[in-house]
C-alpha cells in the first residue's frame, strides 16, 4: 500500500492562505491590535462541558505534571489584558478532542482578538470589516438576528417560554432521536444547529445576538428589552450557514467567574465527563482587575475556506488530521 | 459485539438501530457554536433497504451488528426457500427466504456469483452483480435492418425480469442487462 504523505491542500492555496493570512495581520496592524503569542500548554484548562480538552504529561521545573492543550488561546489572553496589554489579537493553534468532520479539525487556527474599553457592537463592526477584508468578493449587507427571533421565524416557537415537552418532542422528530431527559438547551442546540444555522449568511453576513442566558460561557448577562428575560451579551457569525465567529462582552467578576467554572464542573460530573482543572491563574488575574471590554474568537481555517470556495477545511490545511 | 461510539462511525460500519441491522452511510459532525455537539448519521436498513437520517448527541454509541457480506453462487429453489452456496471451498448452502431476496429474485441464474448479506449467520438480503447475461425468453420478432436507435420495444428474460430492448432483439438471444437500472447495454 501506498502511504499518502501528500498534502491535504493544494501548494496553490497554501500560498493564497499565506497571502490571506498576511492581510490580516495587516488589518490589525492599522487598527494599533498588536500581536501576541501564548502557549498551547496550560495548567489549566476550559471546563466547558461541551468543549473535551485533550491533555499530556510534561517535565517541568516543578518536576512531572499534567498540562492541558489549549481548546482557545482566551485564559492567557485575558491575562496579559488583566496586566495592562491594551488590544491584543494571536493566530492560536488551538486543540478540541473528538471534533473531526467537513467543518472541524483536531487542531486548528483561532484567530482571537480583544478590545479592552470596546462595546460589543464595537466589535461586531471590526469583525465585519475583517471578514469584508478576506473574503474576496462583497458577501452581501450584515443583518443582525436575534436568537428569539429566529426560533419565531423558523420555527414559530419562543426559545425561552416554549414548554420542555414540547421542545423535547420537537427536537426528537427533527433529529430522529430520543430527547426525553434532554435538556432545554440541549433541545435549542439540536433545533439550531439542524433548522436555523443552515439558512444563516446565505444572502450577507448574518450576525446572531440574545443567546439564552444558559449559554453565556464567558460572556455577560443583559436584560432582554423586550421583556426582561435575562440573555447573554454574546454574537455569533454565520456566513454561508457556517459559524464563523463567537464575540463576548468579557465577563471581568472573579466571583462569576469562578462560580461558572464550578458549575461546568459540576455538570461534566453529572454527565460522567472528566473533570477539568480550574484556571486559577486566570481568576486571579480577573481578581486584580481586568479592563471590561470585548473579544471575539473567529475559526481562521473557516474564513478560509470560504474565501478560496473550497469544500471543507481540510482542503485549506496542509496536513489535516487524518494525514498528519 | 461491542459497542461503538460516535466517533468511531464511518462509512460501511454495521451498527444495531431499533433492532435491525444497519450499515452507516455518511457520518456528518454539526455543532452550535457553543453547545451540544451531534452527529448527523445516514444508514441504510439492511432488512428493508431503507435510509434512515438519525441525529446522535456525539458520544453516544451503537451495539455493532454481526453483518458478513459474501459471494455465493445461486443453486436452484424448491419454491419455498432460494438455495446459495459459499464459493470459498466450503460447499456450505444457505437457504434464503422470499423477503429476503427482494427484488434479486428477477435477477436469478443459476451458477451466478450474488452477494448475500448474513446477519447472525442468517441471509437478509441478496445482491445481483452489476451485470449479468439473461437469454430472452418472449419478445416481438426482431425488425431486419433496424439496426440504429429508434425504438424498443419489452422482452422477458430467463429470469423473469422484463427490460426494454433494441426492436433489433430476437427470441433466443443473450443479452448483457445492468441490474442496477434494469437496461439493457448490449448483446452478450
Amino acid at each position: 500500500m501506498t502511504v499518502d504523505w501528500r498534502p491535504t491542500a493544494e501548494i496553490a492555496t497554501l500560498r493564497e492562505r499565506a497571502r490571506l493570512l498576511a492581510e490580516v495581520r495587516a488589518f490589525f496592524a492599522e487598527r494599533g491590535v498588536w500581536e501576541v503569542e501564548t502557549p498551547v500548554l496550560g495548567h489549566g484548562g476550559s471546563t466547558d462541558v461541551h468543549l473535551a480538552s485533550l491533555s499530556c504529561e510534561a517535565v517541568t521545573p516543578s518536576g512531572r505534571e499534567r498540562l492541558w492543550l489549549q481548546t482557545s488561546p482566551e485564559f492567557h489572553m485575558k491575562r496579559l489584558l488583566a496586566a495592562g496589554a491594551g488590544p491584543i489579537f494571536q493566530i492560536a493553534r488551538s486543540f478540541r478532542d473528538g471534533e473531526v468532520g467537513g467543518r472541524h479539525n483536531l487542531e486548528f487556527s483561532m484567530l482571537e482578538w480583544y478590545r479592552p474599553g470596546l462595546e460589543l457592537d464595537g466589535l461586531m463592526a471590526e469583525t465585519e470589516a475583517l471578514i469584508r477584508r478576506v473574503l474576496p468578493s462583497d458577501p452581501g449587507p450584515l443583518r443582525r438576528r436575534r436568537y428569539r427571533e429566529l426560533f419565531r421565524e423558523h420555527l414559530a416557537l419562543d426559545p425561552f417560554r416554549e414548554p420542555l415537552g414540547a421542545l423535547r418532542r420537537l427536537a426528537a422528530e427533527t433529529g430522529g432521536l430520543g430527547m426525553a431527559e434532554a435538556t432545554r438547551d440541549d433541545c435549542l442546540d439540536l433545533l439550531i444547529s439542524l433548522s436555523i444555522e443552515p439558512h444563516l449568511g446565505r444572502d450577507g453576513i448574518d450576525v446572531v445576538v440574545d443567546y439564552p442566558a444558559s449559554q453565556a460561557a464567558l460572556a455577560r448577562r443583559h436584560r432582554d428589552p423586550e421583556d426582561g428575560e435575562w440573555v447573554a451579551s454574546r454574537f455569533e457569525v454565520y456566513r454561508d450557514g457556517i459559524e464563523l465567529a463567537n464575540g463576548y462582552d468579557e465577563l471581568t467578576d472573579a466571583e462569576e467567574q469562578r462560580t461558572r467554572f464550578e458549575e461546568d464542573n459540576a455538570a461534566r460530573r453529572a454527565a460522567g465527563l472528566p473533570e477539568v482543572d480550574v484556571d486559577e491563574r486566570l481568576l486571579a488575574a480577573l481578581e486584580a482587575g481586568m479592563p471590561a471590554g470585548s473579544g471575539v474568537a473567529l475559526g481562521l481555517d473557516r474564513l478560509i475556506q470560504l474565501a478560496l470556495a473550497k469544500a471543507g477545511v481540510a482542503e485549506v490545511m496542509a496536513f489535516a488530521t487524518p494525514r498528519a | 459485539m461491542a459497542n461503538y461510539s460516535t466517533n468511531e462511525f464511518k462509512g460501511g460500519l454495521k451498527v444495531m438501530l431499533d433492532g435491525d441491522p444497519c450499515a452507516i452511510l455518511e457520518n456528518d459532525y454539526v455543532k452550535p457554536g457553543k453547545g451540544q455537539a451531534f452527529n448527523r448519521v445516514k444508514l441504510r436498513n439492511l432488512m428493508t433497504g431503507r435510509v434512515w437520517e438519525r441525529t446522535f448527541k456525539s458520544g453516544e454509541s451503537l451495539e455493532g451488528a454481526d453483518v458478513l457480506e459474501l459471494d455465493m453462487e445461486y443453486l436452484y429453489t424448491d419454491g419455498d426457500m432460494w438455495h446459495f452456496m459459499k464459493t470459498d471451498g466450503s460447499f456450505e448452502q444457505y437457504a434464503v427466504e422470499k423477503k429476503a431476496l427482494g427484488d434479486t429474485d428477477k435477477w436469478l441464474k443459476e451458477q451466478v456469483v450474488y452477494t448475500v448479506t448474513l446477519w447472525n449467520d442468517n441471509a437478509i438480503a441478496v445482491n445481483p452483480p452489476n451485470f449479468i447475461e439473461l437469454e430472452v425468453t418472449e419478445t416481438d420478432p426482431g425488425l431486419k435492418g433496424d439496426t440504429a436507435q429508434g425504438g424498443s420495444k419489452p422482452a422477458t428474460l430467463s429470469s423473469g425480469a422484463v427490460v426494454r430492448v433494441p426492436l433489433f432483439i430476437n427470441q433466443g438471444e443473450v443479452l448483457k442487462v445492468d441490474t442496477r437500472t434494469g437496461e439493457y447495454v448490449s448483446r452478450a
